[in-house]
């Protein structure tokens, strides 16, 4: 149970490769008043997968359906890193030891230090092997 | 199930041979005093009506085409006084100059007594509420079921075309138990019922569906029966023919074309030869008792094949298969005969995507490339890229195997693709030849 406050509903947009997509997805969220703290694209030939750590998910998810886009929920995870040279390593280097592996991951830094966010195969795994190594993940509740 | 006109749907077969070699020959020497252009190409080809002497030498009249009506715009082929005609109907051409059709009483007459009958064998009647969503005005749709449904004592309330949402409270405060619409259209009416919190089978009386006036195809109507709760029946027609003419019976098992109003016959596009039943080719109409413009072995285009052994509803009338294609609307790909029906077909066995699509030709260098755009379902939709990928690949392979020709597949966002309120104009060839 301890592990599921780590695990963090990320909002994932499907969105065609072509100009203003982008703007429409920034628009209905600023119309929701839903505030992004992270966000990444992922993209293939025709479309891609925008990404967003956001605070008010569920009213962004219904927005953004309301609108016509196909949105799902992911889980991931948030680590906190040292905003300094090694900081990735480390965080990399114990999931890697400990055979996790990452599917996607993106990162911001800001005032409150640098943060790794994380899609990973086995969350629960990759929650029980960061906590062991001393590491600070964030909890969900941060994000809302 | 009661006919509509037991004297004509139950005559036996060898009765109806000798109807309509009556109504052929008549027809054939009315064209040759009346048509100074049919007589022409009679002449031409060595016929005379004297040598119609059995059922089978309607096969020596010569055929007319969509290019005749053309040529002979706007009503060239009429064999009848203006104050004789009761109506104009007028097609849109795609390309060129539009066609114009003309009817006399007995045209409109007939028109709707075949759809009387067609009607009576869905099971609609007197007490039915009959929605028609086919365009009304200059096109033959919305005109041609409106007086068809009227006929057999049905309530007709004809929204037409357009301002889907009203058309769905409608529906629903009305209670129309079936509606006339285009396949694609009454998908779209669906898609925006169930955003107004409407479902078309659980909170309307709709049960029937008549759709036609675009291809479609078996999978198409399992899945729009199985979403909207509806049975969903086949209709067929075109100006030339009156309009909307002929339906599937209940039997859902081909479309019943009456003997004693059509002749068909299914050919070999290239050669003209006549094709077996079963056989799949061109299909050529005589409208057998058309007045105002005669139609006689008519190139309709549409590609299909008879059914002509008695049908389970017990009508000797013969039956045509599901149109699958247009001898002109199909595309020709790397050398490849490429029918966008085959495409829809093999969507609908796809889950994770939806059933609209668009296709994209285009030649880089000297070689054709097909891309087909396909919307990414919300229940497939996976947050990861290789994923998406996968149904991207998916849908290419099932395709290439259908078509027997590579395509690209392009994932696009539900709702994007174009909703269309009439005929499906699904393909973009940007191919400068």
């Amino acid at each position: 149970m301890a592990a599921d406050e780590f695990i963090i509903r990320q909002i994932s947009v499907f969105s065609e490769n072509r100009p203003g997509r982008l703007a429409a997805i920034a628009h209905a969220l600023e119309e929701e008043r839903v505030n992004i703290f992270a966000f990444s694209i992922a993209e293939a030939s025709g479309f891609g997968v925008v990404r967003a750590l956001v605070d008010h998910p569920e009213r962004a998810h219904d927005r953004l359906t309301r609108e016509g886009f196909n949105v799902a929920f992911t889980d991931v995870i948030a680590v906190r890193m040292r905003d300094e040279p090694g900081g990735l390593y480390e965080v990399a280097h114990l999931l890697g030891e400990a055979k996790i592996n990452i599917e996607y991951s993106y990162a911001y830094s800001g005032p409150a230090g640098a943060v790794l966010i994380l899609r990973v195969d086995r969350p629960e795994a990759a929650i029980d092997a960061i906590t062991a190594a001393g590491k600070d993940l964030i909890p969900s509740s941060a994000f809302a | 199930m009661t006919p509509w006109n037991p004297r004509f749907e139950e005559m036996p077969a060898a009765d109806l041979d000798r109807l309509q070699y009556r109504l052929a020959k008549t027809l054939a020497a009315r064209l040759y005093a009346f048509s100074p252009i049919y007589h022409a190409r009679m002449r031409e080809a060595g016929v005379h009506p004297d040598d119609i002497r059995s059922l089978e030498d309607v096969r020596k009249l010569p055929f007319m085409y969509k290019r005749d009506l053309r040529d002979t715009y706007p009503d060239g082929l009429f064999t009848v006084p203006r104050e004789e005609l009761v109506r104009y109907h007028v097609s849109s051409g795609t390309t060129g100059k539009p066609t114009v059709v003309g009817y006399t009483e007995k045209d409109i007459e007939l028109w709707t007594e075949s759809l009387a009958r067609a009607f009576t064998s869905i099971g609609l009647g007197r007490g039915d509420v009959i929605q028609v969503s086919y365009g009304y005005g200059l096109f033959t749709g919305g005109l041609g079921a409106h007086y068809g449904a009227e006929r057999i004592g049905a309530t007709v309330l004809p929204t037409s075309v357009g301002n889907t949402e009203r058309q769905v409270e409608l529906m629903q405060d009305l209670g129309a138990t079936a509606i006339a619409c285009t396949p694609s259209y009454l998908l779209h009416i669906g898609e925006v019922a169930e955003k107004m919190g409407i479902n078309l089978g659980r909170d309307t009386a709709l049960r029937t569906g008549i759709l036609g006036a675009e291809p479609w195809s078996e999978q198409m109507r399992r899945h729009i029966q199985e979403r909207l709760g509806i049975k969903a029946y086949d209709i067929y027609g075109t100006s030339e023919l009156s309009g909307p003419m002929f339906t599937e019976c209940a039997e859902q098992h081909g479309i019943h074309i009456w003997r004693d109003l059509a002749l068909i016959e299914v050919i070999d596009p290239e050669s003209g030869e006549p094709l077996a039943p079963g056989e799949r080719g061109e299909l050529v109409v005589t409208m057998l008792q058309k007045e105002a413009l005669p139609i006689c072995r008519y190139r309709i285009g549409d590609i299909s094949s008879i059914m002509d052994e008695v049908c389970a509803c017990g009508r000797a009338h013969p039956r045509i298969a599901r149109i699958t294609g247009r001898v002109d609307d199909m595309l020709i790909i790397r050398g490849i005969n490429v029918f966008p029906s085959q495409i829809e077909h093999a969507l609908l066995e796809i889950p994770e995507v939806g059933e609209h699509f668009q296709i994209v030709v285009d030649r880089k260098g000297t070689l054709d490339e097909m891309l087909v755009r396909v919307e990414v379902s919300k229940e497939a939709f996976s947050d990861k890229i290789a994923d998406l990928m996968r149904i991207e690949r998916g849908v290419a392979h099932r395709l290439r195997n259908t078509l027997n020709v590579a395509v690209q597949v392009e994932l696009v966002e539900p709702g994007s693709l174009p909703r269309f309120e009439g005929k499906a104009k699904r393909v973009i060839d940007r191919r400068v030849l």
